[in-house]
């Protein structure tokens, strides 16, 4: 049984991308087959994020206009052959994107996956809407921050109203990641903690991606961090919410707030290389 | 800083908590209703055109959120002609 799965956030700058590169890396490293649609038409990025920003040629919008084949528009990730990408388009306008079209896409992306990952665009505009629209279930991708944890409480809302699968009278499957979490912050009183957040937006819990200067350095390589550097605190936490989400009952741990030891650190290095 | 200031400093995280929960009380309350003002507007207006002609420009729709109690307010300025009878 294949899964469409939105990863949203309504805020922008959250870590929808880096979120959905990590977790769609970490299921496919996980042994199932995986496609991630971007679904930001007009401001693509999923492509640069994974690498593969030079292999584009057609995209989801000539998909859903009928102007390329699927098999045409897909990226296989030249690291993991159960990796895909469905770029979003560059150029044109979010209109481009119909409900029927896209739904027609969906359908064919279940038959030939495992898992599809749609990235939505910030917002609650149509392509957000669009990218929730089929969905299955979702990961809400939050920092803690107020302004974060509100939108993310409004599109929880759409979730649970706007999607087929509500809609249907369905009871919409949410997860919430936590990204960019600082344990040392939150210890000090200066960061909403995890049960904050919990308490407040009242969905359980994926996984907590603590902050941490190795998402960026995965990106600017173009590779998810999961595949980067796999021994890294923010790809260790993504490989779990993936395991996660294929069922196994594995402990969230907090991230601690000490500060990492000369070993770790000399192991993270290594481990980078 | 001195070390007094250093102990007395507010702890942010717990107000972003409370202002969150209060927010969201609201918003959540409010939910499919975001353009209630709007919505009562249009249909009053539909209701009091029907007996009394007035001028669209002069009703006014006001929906006020307080932390116990909201009120509607609505104002509607009446044609002379029918202001001045008995």
């Amino acid at each position: 049984m294949s899964k469409v799965m939105v990863v949203t956030s309504g805020k922008g700058g959250v870590g929808k991308t880096t979120s959905s590169a990590a977790l769609g890396a970490a299921l496919a490293q996980a042994g199932q087959n995986v496609v991630i649609v971007d679904f930001d038409v007009g401001l693509r990025n999923l492509d640069l994020v994974m690498g593969a920003e030079r292999r584009v040629v057609y995209d989801l919008v000539n998909v859903v206009q009928g102007d390329a084949k699927l098999a045409q528009a897909l990226i296989r990730d030249k690291r993991l052959d159960t990796l895909s990408l469905l770029p979003a388009s560059q150029t044109r306008d979010k209109d481009a994107l119909t409900e029927e079209g896209v739904k027609m896409v969906i359908n064919e992306l279940r038959e030939k996956f495992d898992w599809v990952l749609c990235d939505s665009p910030a917002g609650i505009e149509k392509g957000a809407m669009l990218a929730m629209r089929f969905a299955d279930l979702a990961v809400v991708v939050t920092n803690p921050e107020v302004s974060s944890v509100r939108d993310s409480d409004r599109i929880i809302g759409m979730l649970d109203s706007k999607t087929v699968h509500a809609e249907n009278g369905g009871k919409f499957e949410k997860h919430l990641l936590l990204t960019r979490y600082s344990p040392a912050r939150a210890a000090r009183g200066e960061m909403l903690k995890v049960e904050d957040v919990l308490d407040i937006l009242a969905i359980p819990l994926l996984g907590i991606v603590p902050e941490s200067e190795e998402v960026l350095n995965a990106s600017n390589f173009g590779c998810p961090v999961t595949l980067h550097n796999p021994a890294s605190a923010p790809a260790r936490a993504y490989a779990d919410a993936a395991r996660r989400l294929l069922g196994e009952k594995i402990e969230i741990v907090q991230p601690s707030a000490e500060k990492p030891g000369l070993f770790s650190r000399l192991f993270n290095r290594k481990a980078m290389a | 800083m001195n070390l007094l200031s250093l102990f007395s400093r507010k702890r942010s995280a717990p107000v972003a908590r409370e202002r969150l929960q209060l927010l969201l009380a609201h918003e959540r309350a409010l939910a499919g209703h975001e353009d209630l003002a709007a919505t009562l507007q249009e249909e009053i207006l539909a209701v009091i055109a029907k007996h009394i002609p007035i001028d669209k420009d002069k009703v006014l729709v006001k929906l006020d959120k307080g932390d116990q109690v909201s009120t509607l307010e609505i104002d509607i300025e009446m044609p002379p002609a029918l202001a001045g009878r008995p």
